[in-house]
C-alpha cells in the first residue's frame, strides 16, 4: 500500500465540529513553554508552533482522544471537555 | 427535574449496555446516555473481543445475531528489528467452534448491536447528550446526572458511570485520581480495506476464521508501546499504541510511527493493495491494578475503562471483555441495591463482590506487576534486537564460516548490544514474577 499522508487520512474521518470549540489553549501560558508537547503527541496535528513561538490550534478535526491535556506539563494551558451531543468525531469503520 | 428512572447509566459503550442490560431485566427502569450521534462512534480498539463467555453469559450464543467480523483462531506474537522478526504463532483448531476463544469486530456496529440488547429488554438510549457531572444531594450523596441539554438535571438513586478512558464523571466524582501520561497510551489506527478473497488468501485462512498479529519492537521506534494487526471480514484493522509520557519524551507523532509500522518489511505484504477506510485514535487505560478506580460511592459505581478495567500487558489488550463483565456485575449490584432500597456505598458493594467471584478484580492483581515490566525501556527497546540477532546467527547460512552454537550466539549477541549477562537474569526474574509464577 502506498503511503498516506495525514490530510489525506483526515479525510476519511466525519467531523461535526460544534459551534464552540470544546478545548481551549491558554497563550499566556504556552508563551513560556519550552517543551511544546502538544505540537508532537496529537494524532490530528492540531498544534501548530509559529515562528513567534506562540501555538494555533483549530479544534476542528478532532478525535477527542484527550491525549494533549494529558501530555501538556502546564497546568491550566488546555481547557478540555467534550464537544456537545452529537458533534464532533464520528467512527463508522473502526 | 426528571424523574422516574431507577438509574442512569453514562456511555453506552460495552460497559454501558452491559450495565444497562442488566438493570433492564431485573425489571428496572434505566436511561442509557450516550454523547456520540450513535453507540460506538467514538470508540476505537484493536478490536478483538476474548472471553466470549463473558458476552454469552448476558447474550446466549450472541455471534449468530451480533455484527461478529472473524473467529480468532490464530495469533501471531511477533518481535521485531528493522529488518527482521521472530514470531510465535499458535493456531488451534478448538478455537474455530463453540465456545470459541475469540472474534474481531469493528466496533461502530459491535456497540451499537450491544446497546440494542440493552433497548429490546427496556432501556431507553438517549443519543447525542453528553453527562457533565454527576449531581448530588444535601448529604453529598449521587442522585443523578446534570446533561447539556435543556432542562438538563435527571435525577436517579444510581448512577452507573461508565463513560471510558476520559472519565470526567469518575474524576468528579472523587473516585478517580489525575491521570498522567504514565497511566495512560495513545491508540492510533487504520481500517484497510482488501477484498476478501485476497484477505483469505494471504493470511491462509479458511472461511469467516481470522488471526491477531501482535508487534512488539523496532514498530515503535524506541517508544514504550507495541503495534496490532487484526483480520475482520474484508478490512484489516492495524495500530500502533504508545504510552503518552513516553511519546511525548521522543517527540515522534503517532501517524508517523503508524506509517513506519505499515512499511515495515514484516507488515507492508500484508497490507499490500489494501485501500485505507477510516483512521482513528483513542487512549488507552494501561497502568492496571495501579490505576484502579473506588469501584463504588453512595449512589454512584464506576465501570470498564473509567474504572481502569482495561487490561494492556503486552501478551494481553483487552478491555470490551472486562467493560462487558463490570457493566453487568455493576447493573447487577445496582438492582440488588434498589431492591433492597439501600444505594450507598455499603449497599452497593455487591458490585465488587461480584468482580472478585467472576475474576475480574483477581486478574488485576495477578498481573499486578505486568504494565510496569512491560514499559520499561529494555523490553520494548532493547530486547527485540537481540531476540531477533539471535535468530539471525543462528538461522544464517553463510559457507566458509564455522556454524554457531547457540550459547555462543547468546553471548555474541548481548555482548554486541552492550547488556551484561546478570542485567537479562534479572529482568528474566521480574518478568517471570510479572507473567509466570
Ligand atoms: C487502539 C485500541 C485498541 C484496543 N484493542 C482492544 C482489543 O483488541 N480488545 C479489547 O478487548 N480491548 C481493546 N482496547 C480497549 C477497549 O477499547 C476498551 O477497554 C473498551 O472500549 C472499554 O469499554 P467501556 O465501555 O468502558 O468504554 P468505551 O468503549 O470508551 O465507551 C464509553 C462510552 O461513553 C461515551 N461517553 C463518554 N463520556 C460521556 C459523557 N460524558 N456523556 C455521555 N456519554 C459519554 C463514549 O462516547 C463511549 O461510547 C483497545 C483500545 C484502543 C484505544
Ligand atoms: S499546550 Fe501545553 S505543551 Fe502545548 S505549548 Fe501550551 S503549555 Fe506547552
Ligand atoms: S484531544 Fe486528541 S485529537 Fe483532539 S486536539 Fe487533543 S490530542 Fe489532538
Amino acid at each position: 500500500m502506498v503511503s498516506t499522508t495525514l490530510a489525506e487520512r483526515m479525510t476519511t474521518v466525519r467531523f461535526r465540529p460544534d459551534h464552540e470549540p470544546h478545548i481551549v489553549v491558554d497563550g499566556d501560558i504556552c508563551r513560556d513553554c519550552s517543551l511544546h508537547t502538544c505540537v508532537y503527541v496529537c494524532p490530528a496535528d492540531l498544534f501548530t508552533l509559529l515562528s513567534d513561538g506562540s501555538i494555533l490550534f483549530n479544534h476542528e478535526q478532532c478525535f477527542e482522544c484527550g491525549t494533549c491535556y494529558i501530555a501538556c506539563n502546564r497546568e491550566g494551558a488546555i481547557s478540555w471537555r467534550y464537544p456537545g451531543g452529537g458533534r464532533g468525531v464520528t467512527f463508522r469503520d473502526s | 427535574m426528571t424523574t422516574g428512572f431507577d438509574a442512569v447509566v453514562a456511555g453506552a459503550g460495552p460497559a454501558g449496555s452491559a450495565a444497562a442490560l442488566a438493570l433492564a431485566r431485573a425489571g428496572r427502569s434505566v436511561l442509557l446516555l450516550e454523547r456520540g450521534e450513535f453507540p460506538g462512534s467514538k470508540n476505537v480498539s484493536g478490536a478483538a473481543v476474548y472471553s466470549p463467555d463473558v458476552l454469552e453469559a448476558l447474550v446466549p450464543r450472541f455471534w449468530e445475531s451480533a455484527p461478529v467480523e472473524r473467529v480468532l483462531t490464530r495469533r501471531v506474537i511477533c518481535v521485531t528489528s528493522e529488518e527482521s522478526s521472530v514470531a510465535l504463532d499458535f493456531s488451534s483448531r478448538r478455537f474455530a467452534s463453540p465456545p470459541y476463544n475469540a472474534f474481531s469486530v469493528l466496533r461502530p456496529r459491535f456497540d451499537r448491536w450491544l446497546a440494542d440488547q440493552a433497548v429490546a429488554a427496556g432501556a431507553v438510549l438517549l443519543c447525542s447528550t453528553v453527562a457533565d457531572e454527576v449531581l448530588r444531594d444535601g448529604a453529598g450523596r449521587v442522585r443523578g446526572v446534570r446533561v447539556r441539554r435543556e432542562g438538563g438535571e435527571i435525577a436517579a438513586p444510581v448512577v452507573i458511570a461508565a463513560d471510558g478512558v476520559n472519565s470526567f464523571l469518575a474524576r468528579g466524582a472523587g473516585l478517580q485520581r489525575e491521570l498522567t501520561g504514565h497511566d495512560l497510551s495513545l491508540g492510533v489506527k487504520e481500517v484497510i480495506a482488501l477484498d476478501r478473497h485476497t484477505l483469505e488468501e494471504r493470511f491462509q485462512l479458511e472461511g469467516d476464521q481470522g488471526v491477531t498479529y501482535e508487534f512488539l519492537g523496532s514498530v515503535t521506534g524506541g517508544v514504550a508501546g507495541g503495534s496490532f494487526l487484526y483480520t475482520n471480514r474484508e478490512s484489516l484493522s492495524l495500530g500502533v499504541i504508545v504510552e503518552i509520557a513516553s511519546l511525548a519524551e521522543h517527540r515522534v507523532r503517532p501517524h508517523e510511527l503508524l506509517e513506519r509500522f505499515r512499511a515495515h518489511p514484516t507488515v507492508a505484504p500484508l497490507v499490500r493493495g489494501g485501500r485505507l477506510v477510516e483512521y482513528s485514535a483513542h487512549m488507552v487505560p494501561e497502568a492496571g491494578q495501579r490505576m484502579l478506580a473506588t469501584l463504588a460511592g453512595d449512589g454512584i459505581l464506576v465501570a470498564g475503562d473509567a474504572a481502569g478495567l482495561c487490561f494492556a500487558t503486552g501478551l494481553y489488550l483487552e478491555g470490551i471483555n472486562y467493560a462487558i463483565a463490570s457493566g453487568r456485575a455493576a447493573g447487577e449490584a445496582a438492582a440488588d441495591a434498589l431492591a433492597a432500597g439501600d444505594t450507598s456505598a455499603a449497599g452497593l458493594a455487591g458490585y465488587r463482590r461480584r468482580l472478585e467471584e467472576r475474576g475480574v478484580l483477581p486478574d488485576f492483581r495477578r498481573f499486578r506487576l505486568a504494565p510496569r515490566f512491560v514499559m520499561g525501556e529494555r523490553i520494548h527497546g532493547l530486547y527485540p534486537g537481540i531476540v531477533t540477532g539471535i535468530a539471525e546467527r543462528v538461522l544464517r547460512s553463510e559457507g566458509g564460516r564455522p556454524k554457531q552454537k547457540l550459547l555462543p550466539a547468546v553471548t555474541g549477541e548481548l555482548r554486541r548490544a552492550g547488556v551484561p549477562l546478570r542485567r537479562v537474569l534479572r529482568d528474566l526474574w521480574e518478568g517471570g514474577r510479572a507473567f509466570g509464577w
